[in-house]
């Protein structure tokens, strides 16, 4: 890791309060991403991946509560700013794109307009050439005919589109870190890697550092330098994308890999991973993994969870590593 | 003995608004079941995939073209009448999205009941409450959660549920539309197998629809690739995932990622949009104009699905198989997608 991040999340701890007591969704969650770097943030569905997304946004809802942690961006610690100060960095430094595109976009406004409103707010452009910039960036994302294009709305646009334009929303200001939460999910695989292409080749070309969470090892594989595993609400691991993928080091990670289906592999070679994501509410064990996990020892039950540096930028929170 | 699903030359076509037009959804589309096989069909959203299956479980009215389901022609039966026909209890469909296509107000019990109540025999809506429990054990969700409505249950649970009621009448064909794609990559492996022990267990034959080809070459005998309504190729599905012919073909597999940093392969990427589905020129290839190979020749001529060198391996392009192959796939008994006489 470079010797100042572009944004280090440290020790960030979100809780939820629901009917059914408080839920503690993140945990003393860590890692940080450099200037123009792409970091994967990989985990079954409620390890806390979008949390944490929406936690360093500021968008965590009304129920949400940060108990601990900071999130430094630029100097400023993204957790505290008030709500004017984070206004202005979301959208021009930060910014985000959603799952589903048809629904984050707005429905009854042309999709030109909803990228010239972005500039309204945050671009000092005059009037005049903002169509003239959204033109230009619905070329970027590479929208064929933007012309027309600028007064389509969401539902006469396929979904790799409507991502492609969430895209040119997203990147309209140059921001110094796009986060991207599911980017693909429920797109065709051949819209999938047009979409990713896009992701890396503008993070290349601008230097934009990218957060991408999914839940699909193999979207990450390719494109990541760094990959962050969660699971229910920890990081479990993290490490250079190359160094995961040869040689992981946690049981759960290892176990993600074993489930994920490869070319050319047998259904017999797919091992599903045992057991659920534990229950977060109430009291939790110091490893959450524990009651999932074929390596469990007593010695797993010793508060705190370790958390061992195995080689240079390769965290395990393991106290039986593979 | 006959397939268990025969499709020949299988065309739909719906209006457009306001025109003489029609959109060609499915167009000349043949191909078999045998009994107790499985069928992959991949290819990209609007080529065309859901409306076959909407015709094979008789959701819709074919244009033209037969479909014959055990040795009888379903395709000539209106789809109101087709809930009373013997044959409606044998194809059964799982769908997509679990959550979506479970009744919210529905009990695990009620939702893997239902089809018993209506279908089923008087024999086995008498016993209804042993055999709920008997499926529930068959697809691996524990008893006890019987009880639940879908919102209490977890994605995995929910679909075992969705697959419970799809095999409570003991169907032949079951149509797996995406069954996984709405879950978890720990669930998604579980699902898989039990789907291959069930296909053992019950000697079902699928049509297993997706777009992931990592996923239908785990589960699948034979594969059919489908672009703008047309199969483009057919064949084993590992002669197709390991030799594939058409471009089509090649492009789809280079986009699928895999779990590994080191294989970094050379993708082709496909540029520009797909043909327009609306009364496409009838001697032009549905491919052209994305296709890295296209040259003049696709423009005046569609190409045909051809054999190559493998049994059963057949593709609809000018250059699919290499030059000077034999061209034969000769005693084709299990043929994929022969073209319509």
């Amino acid at each position: 890791m470079s010797a100042v991040p572009l944004m280090s999340v440290e020790d960030l701890s979100v809780e939820f309060r629901t009917r059914h007591g408080v839920v503690r969704a993140l945990e003393r969650v860590g890692f940080s991403i450099a200037r123009g770097e792409t970091v994967g943030i990989v985990g079954e569905s409620g390890s806390g991946k979008s949390v944490t997304a929406f936690t360093v946004l500021g968008l965590l809802p009304p129920a949400g509560r940060v108990t601990s942690g900071r999130a430094v961006f630029g100097g400023l610690d993204l957790l505290t700013a008030s709500a004017g100060q984070l206004l202005e960095y979301r959208g021009r430094e930060l910014s985000m794109i959603f799952q589903s595109p048809r629904t984050a976009l707005n429905p009854i406004r042309p999709v030109g307009k909803q990228i010239a409103d972005v500039l309204e707010r945050h671009a000092n452009l005059p009037r005049a050439r903002r169509r003239d910039r959204v033109l230009e960036l619905l070329a970027r994302v590479q929208i064929p005919d933007p012309e027309r294009r600028y007064h389509a709305y969401p539902f006469e646009l396929s979904g790799g589109m409507c991502q492609r334009v969430m895209i040119a929303l997203a990147v309209a200001c140059s921001p110094a870190l796009l986060i991207a939460d599911e980017p693909t999910t429920g797109l065709d695989v051949t819209t999938q890697a047009g979409i990713l292409d896009l992701l890396g080749d503008l993070s290349r070309t601008a230097g934009m550092a990218t957060i991408m969470i999914t839940h699909d090892l193999a979207v990450v594989a390719e494109r990541c330098d760094r990959i962050v595993v969660m699971h229910a609400g920890h990081v479990v691991e993290q490490a250079p994308a190359r160094t995961l993928f040869a040689r992981p080091r946690h049981p759960y990670t290892a176990r993600l890999l074993a489930s994920t289906p490869r070319a050319g592999a047998k259904l017999a070679d797919l091992t599903p991973i045992p057991g659920a994501v534990p229950d977060l509410r109430g009291e939790t064990t110091p490893c959450r993994y524990r009651t999932r996990c074929e390596r469990a020892a007593a010695v797993c039950d010793r508060p705190p969870l370790p958390r061992e540096v195995v080689a240079p930028g390769h965290v395990v929170a393991c106290a039986r590593p593979l | 003995m006959s397939a268990l699903l025969d499709v020949r030359a299988l065309t739909k076509r719906f209006p457009v608004r306001g025109s003489e037009r029609r959109v060609h959804a499915v167009d000349d589309v043949s191909f078999t079941i045998e009994r107790g096989e499985s069928v992959g069909l991949v290819g990209e959203s609007g080529c065309g995939k859901s409306t076959l299956v909407r015709l094979v479980t008789r959701l819709l009215d074919p244009s033209d073209g037969r479909i014959v389901f055990a040795g009888r022609d379903v395709g000539v039966i209106p789809p109101a009448q087709f809930t009373h026909a013997p044959e409606r209890r044998l194809i059964q469909m799982v769908f997509q999205d679990p959550a979506d296509s479970l009744n919210p107000r529905f009990t695990a019990f009620d939702t893997i009941a239902e089809p018993l109540r209506r279908l089923g025999t008087p024999a086995q809506r008498a016993a209804l409450a042993d055999h709920v429990a008997e499926l529930a054990d068959l697809v691996g969700l524990p008893r006890e959660l019987l009880g639940r409505f879908p919102h209490q249950l977890s994605g995995g649970q929910q679909q075992r549920v969705g697959i419970a009621r799809a095999i409570a009448l003991r169907p032949r064909l079951l149509v797996l539309d995406e069954p996984t794609s709405a879950l978890d990559v720990s669930v998604q492996a579980t699902i898989l197998h039990l789907l291959a022990e069930l296909r053992d267990r019950l000697g079902m034959s699928y049509l297993f629809v997706s777009h992931d080809l990592n996923l239908v070459r785990l589960l699948t005998d034979r594969v059919l690739v489908m672009y703008l309504g047309k199969i483009v190729e057919s064949g084993r599905s590992e002669e197709v995932f390991d030799r594939p012919a058409h471009p089509y073909t090649r492009a789809l597999m280079s986009a699928v990622p895999a779990p590994d940093p080191a294989a970094r392969r050379a993708r082709i990427a496909l540029v520009g949009e797909p043909r327009s589905p609306i009364d496409p020129p009838p001697t032009v290839c549905r491919f052209h104009g994305r296709c890295p190979d296209g040259v003049e020749r696709c423009t005046r001529e569609m190409p045909v699905l051809r054999p190559g060198p493998a049994a059963d391996h057949l593709a609809a392009c000018h250059f699919g198989f290499a030059v000077g192959a034999p061209a034969q796939g000769s005693g084709a008994r299990r043929s994929g997608g022969e073209p319509a006489a």
